[in-house]
């Protein structure tokens, strides 16, 4: 007796003793609890996919681009294809609009329509049409690098990626001045 | 009996309080350590609870004294979800980034949130997102049935008719070595996920993950279908919805580059 009051277990074993069977059996007596709070429904095996199913129609679709970070890498692929969209409009543009009124669209009439045109409108316009036209083609010379085997590292990637953009600044502004 | 008898008679004794230290001095013996001042931090994550579909995604905000919590995201996650919200719902397993199961999004990168420091800068909030462009399960958790099963799809196990006679398949160093920075995948699905080609087309774009493991058997010299690996990418949307973007070897938490991995197996298309 001496040795159970030293180790502190007296409490606990005449607490056992004296107590009934189930209140000395923990998991049935936390089970006997969970039973009177807790109402299961019980679902056959073979609906699962039903509900899955059913659960799948509504989940949302977890947002993109808008929280994406920018990085070099993305933005320059959307400019790229934003500016080959818009170079090719224009490209096709005046080449259906020659052809539709020849005499409207030759190069005399449209050398005499920017010639009347302010120097602000001349310039913004040669800078609108400098800058889309040298990235795409400086971003088009680094794509025929990586297809063929190049710079295919992260290193690489941001290496051409700022030599674009310097090379894209420094030739629309040659151009813009010409 | 007598070990008994001594721990009897030390357990009745009153209590004498022993102090261990390695102070040399009684200055530094009685010196209180100093009290870390509270640096408090706001977390922002992305909520959404299937149990009422008709909310709206929200992002809920927390906030945490950094002092007090470990160094990486899981670690404020996981002290979030004991101690202020236990409804907070994300994978997570190994927190060494092995097990890619906590790929999230945070601040705009996707990565693992177990490898992943919290920012500590004065004043300046973190926000968590669940992996972009995917049906969202709950919270953070992300459905990734589609993503398993296109890597599935490319049958990544080694395929060979003509197994050695006798003992293993062996491999040069060299061959070995074109291995290296493929096989590290741990399929945590941030690359793929990062991908904008992937989030137009994940019906039909295979997506970086998968091609790079794709891949990692069309380059192992023992596999023998390397012909019929390529020839199931030989289409318009498996492989070729790549545009080189390159936010998968950006983004990706083990440092590897799917899309050199991709730019290799356009090649090797070309090549044929």
């Amino acid at each position: 007796m001496m040795s159970t009051r030293a180790l502190g277990l007296g409490p606990s074993l005449r607490k056992a003793a004296f107590s009934p069977k189930i209140l000395r059996n923990q998991v049935a007596f936390r089970t006997a609890i969970q039973r009177r709070s807790v109402q299961l429904n019980s679902v056959p095996a073979s609906s699962s996919v039903g509900i899955l199913n059913k659960q799948r129609l509504l989940r949302p679709s977890s947002p993109h681009f808008t929280i994406y970070q920018p990085q070099l890498t993305w933005i320059a692929s959307i400019f790229n294809r934003a500016t080959g969209g818009a170079l090719s409009a224009l490209l096709y543009g005046f080449s259906l609009a020659y052809l539709v009124a020849p005499g409207t669209f030759d190069s005399a009439h449209i050398i005499e329509f920017v010639a009347g045109l302010p120097d602000v409108v001349k310039y913004a316009g040669k800078a609108l049409l400098a800058l889309p036209f040298t990235f795409h083609s400086f971003n088009g010379l680094r794509h025929l690098a990586w297809d063929s085997g190049k710079f295919l590292s992260l290193k690489g990637v941001y290496g051409t990626g700022y030599a674009v953009l310097g090379a894209t600044a420094v030739s629309t502004i040659a151009l813009v001045l010409m | 009996m007598q070990s008994l008898t001594i721990a009897r008679s030390l357990l009745t004794r009153p209590p004498i309080h022993f102090t261990r230290a390695l102070s040399t001095t009684v200055s530094r013996a009685q010196a209180v350590p100093a009290e870390k001042p509270v640096q408090l931090k706001e977390f922002k994550i992305y909520r959404w609870n299937p149990d009422e579909p008709a909310k709206k995604p929200i992002l809920q905000s927390y906030t945490l004294d950094l002092n007090q919590t470990g160094p990486m995201v899981l670690d404020a996650l996981i002290k979030i979800k004991n101690e202020i919200d236990p409804t907070l719902t994300f994978r997570r397993s190994c927190r060494e980034g092995i097990c890619g199961s906590c790929a999230m999004n945070i601040d705009g990168q996707n990565t693992l949130a177990c490898l992943c420091r919290i920012d500590r800068k004065e004043g300046k909030d973190t926000k968590i997102y669940p992996l972009p462009h995917m049906y969202i399960v709950k919270d953070l958790v992300p459905d990734l049935t589609l993503f398993y099963k296109q890597y599935k799809s490319i049958q990544p196990w080694l395929q060979n008719d003509n197994p050695p006679a006798q003992g293993e398949f062996l491999q040069s160093p060299e061959d070995r070595k074109k291995l290296d920075g493929l096989y590290e995948c741990i399929l945590c699905a941030c690359c793929s996920t990062s991908c904008p080609s992937y989030w137009w087309n994940q019906d039909e774009y295979l997506g970086p993950a998968t091609l790079m493991q794709a891949y990692r058997w069309i380059a192992d010299s023992r596999d023998a279908y390397g012909a019929e690996r390529k020839e199931k990418l030989q289409n318009e949307m498996s492989l070729y919805r790549c545009h080189t973007i390159f936010n998968c070897s950006r983004t990706c938490p083990k440092g590897l580059n799917p899309a050199a991995a991709i730019a290799k197996i356009k090649l090797e298309l070309a090549a044929e």
